[in-house]
């Protein structure tokens, strides 16, 4: 059977009773992921290298007798989603970077409104149209609030294909069990990549909201907003944002480790730069190097604590990114100086390559002393 | 206020009611309007809008499956006085925001109240791609020809001489262009099934303004594309004018750029010759 068909009909189908590897391109697979989790509606405009996402909803969602509705811009879209996650429809809205400029105003009203919708951003080289190849250059504006005002997003950062689709159904829970919209921040390779996945799809149960608008039969009508004139209700409201943010805090911090335990150099990276990074540990590994990574999952909530701990026994912190180094502020207040940070990185839609980042790993051991060793904890760290 | 009307001649039929000791009710607030008092100035005109809408909303028995789209600007706060579910939009996006609404929502009665410079200028985008789909929304545009509730500022359908806090010498259209006649430029668009501006610069205007919003909703229930009705309004104390005098200003004035009349009715039949209300 053809693998690398563009049929979605045909690879859905295929998808759906896949218990062997499925040959599947990242925008695809997440699109599917997304029908799986129960996807009620899509809204999108297209945008490289996002597109084949939109384009997979637009067959796919009209055969389910779903939404999809393909935007006049990506402002129509996010507030398309707006509309219809405020009556409690379970939305996904794509694009990449420029587009999702285009959206920060309506991603600050659905967080102040609370309401929860899923975007996926395959980041691609910035800033302004920047180029279309991938990036990871988004990262402050995924991570620090996007739009106007006091308010974070979960951030999930995939870095594989099968983690991707894994990711998109969590993405669905987290954003309903917050009433919150929640990014999933892929980059360029993500979304074009193909790579053989057996897709573990996954179906977050629904539960009743109580707050969606139906039309009030038997009820107080509801209002679905973020406008609070008076000071002092605003601030009532921006506290009970605030203690909602801590609670994802500390309940949903994800990451992964791999050869952390003897690592004297603990390389800290997401998405396609871990990716890259693991070449790069097997090679380092080769030469008599101990590198480890430390792989953010959610890029907010960052994994501070669980980053300081596995830097512990560490001489030097190398951090990779497709980015001028935006992550390296997020080490920096995790480690609070106790261990030396380099950076690696590539811009403009360039993707490091294993070999620089050994030399990067080479680098930081020949500037730092060797560091006595602590016990540093490893695996999965979700 | 004084001059609320009686209601008319399409409106009365549900404010008619007995009472047990047999006196005769034929007035009084439609259930879907809060009673509350407002937060809008003396003369403007969204109390009697709102009051429109809500007597609409009875007549037709379409509270409870109502989703209203708020806009920003003065009338954001429709949300406190209609009585129905309400969502609020970032500003221009409320037909965007409705056609998520209504497209998961097929079943739901889905309007947008928005002001001119909501829809005019920064939601030009939205309400036309809207109208292209057409959406099956209904929208209730409030033209004042101002931008209330930033203090007085031009607006795209200021009138050519119009002085604002931002035009302070008199609107010019060397500077800052023509009025935007919006509503007849939507009425172009096929997804566009009713277009129509109305006014409630006196009691007659009112109850035609009412018939208007009545087919708007009607064209919606009947699964026909996009309905929009422009309503002329007042902003006495943004045109720096008495409650009256705006009213008269409505009336004699603002009609001259604005004419009044059904632009399209494609459900009824093609639109031939003259406008007419």
């Amino acid at each position: 059977m053809a693998l690398m068909t563009t049929d979605a009909t045909d690879l859905a189908g295929q998808v759906e009773q896949a218990a062997r590897p499925v040959l599947m391109k990242g925008n695809e697979a997440m699109a599917e992921a997304a029908i799986q989790a129960g996807c009620d509606a899509y809204f999108g405009y297209p945008i490289t290298p996002q597109a084949e996402l939109l384009e997979w909803m637009a067959r796919r969602m009209p055969e389910l007798g779903r939404v999809f509705v393909q935007a006049e811009s990506e402002l129509g879209a996010i507030n398309m989603a707006l509309g219809a996650a405020a009556t409690g429809a379970r939305v996904l809205v794509s694009s990449s970077s420029p587009g999702i400029s285009l959206m920060a105003e309506a991603m600050s009203y659905m967080a102040g409104s609370e309401v929860p919708m899923v975007l996926i951003n395959v980041m691609r080289g910035g800033p302004g149209l920047g180029s279309i190849g991938p990036s990871q250059a988004d990262y402050f504006q995924a991570t620090k609030g996007h739009g106007h005002g006091d308010y974070r997003v979960p951030v999930l950062a995939p870095s594989s294909i099968a983690e991707a689709v894994a990711l998109t159904a969590d993405a669905f829970e987290l954003a309903e069990r917050y009433r919150t919209p929640v990014i999933i921040l892929a980059d360029g390779v993500m979304g074009q990549a193909m790579e053989p996945v057996v897709p573990v799809y996954r179906t977050p149960a629904r539960e009743p909201a109580g707050w969606e608008l139906t039309g009030a039969v038997e009820r107080d009508p509801r209002v679905v907003r973020s406008l609070h004139l008076r000071p002092e209700e605003l601030e009532v409201h921006n506290h009970h944002l605030q203690a909602k943010f801590a609670e994802i805090r500390e309940h949903e911090v994800r990451w992964a480790g791999e050869d952390l335990d003897d690592a004297d150099i603990v390389i800290v990276a997401y998405g396609t730069s871990a990716r890259v990074a693991r070449t790069a540990v097997e090679r380092a590994r080769e030469q008599g190097l101990r590198v480890g990574i430390f792989r953010p999952i959610t890029l907010w909530p960052f994994p501070s604590a669980e980053l300081a701990a596995a830097a512990l026994g560490a001489r030097a912190v190398v951090v990779v990114e497709m980015s001028a180094g935006q992550m390296v502020e997020d080490v920096r207040l995790a480690l609070e100086g106790r261990t030396p940070i380099f950076f690696q990185g590539r811009t403009g839609g360039m993707v490091p390559t294993p070999i620089e980042v050994v030399e990067a790993v080479v680098r930081a051991a020949a500037l730092t002393a060797p560091h006595g060793r602590h016990p540093a904890p490893d695996g999965d760290g979700r | 206020m004084g001059a609320i009307p009686l209601p008319t001649a399409t409106g009365g039929e549900a404010m008619a009611t007995m009472t047990s000791d047999t006196r005769r009710i034929i007035y009084r607030r439609p259930d879907t309007l809060v009673d509350t008092s407002t937060h809008y100035c003396p003369g403007c005109g969204h109390g009697i809008i709102h009051r429109l809408v809500a007597e609409l909303l009875d007549e037709m028995h379409l509270g409870p499956t109502t989703i209203g789209v708020a806009s920003v600007g003065c009338s954001v706060f429709a949300y406190d006085y209609l009585a129905v579910d309400f969502v609020e939009s970032p500003h221009g996006r409320a037909p965007a925001v409705a056609t998520g609404v209504r497209r998961v929502r097929p079943d739901a009665f889905v309007f947008t109240y928005q002001g001119d410079g909501d829809l005019a200028a920064i939601g030009t985008a939205e309400i036309i791609h809207a109208a292209a789909r057409g959406e099956r929304i209904s929208v209730i545009f409030v033209n004042n020809g101002i931008y209330g509730m930033t203090g007085g500022q031009m607006a795209p359908t200021t009138l050519l001489g119009q002085r604002t806090t931002s035009s302070p010498a008199g609107r010019d259209a060397g500077l800052a262009g023509y009025p935007i006649p919006i509503t007849e430029m939507l009425a172009l668009l096929p997804g566009v099934t009713y277009a129509a501006r109305g006014s409630i610069a006196d009691p007659p205007l009112i109850g035609r303004t009412k018939a208007m919003l009545r087919r708007a909703f009607e064209v919606q229930l009947a699964g026909a594309g996009l309905s929009i009705v422009e309503i002329l309004s007042t902003c006495p104390v943004g045109w720096g004018m008495t409650p009256t005098e705006a009213m008269a200003h409505v009336a004699h004035d603002v009609v001259q750029t604005y004419p009044l009349g059904v632009m399209v009715d494609r459900l009824r039949a093609p639109v031939a010759g003259a406008p007419e209300v």
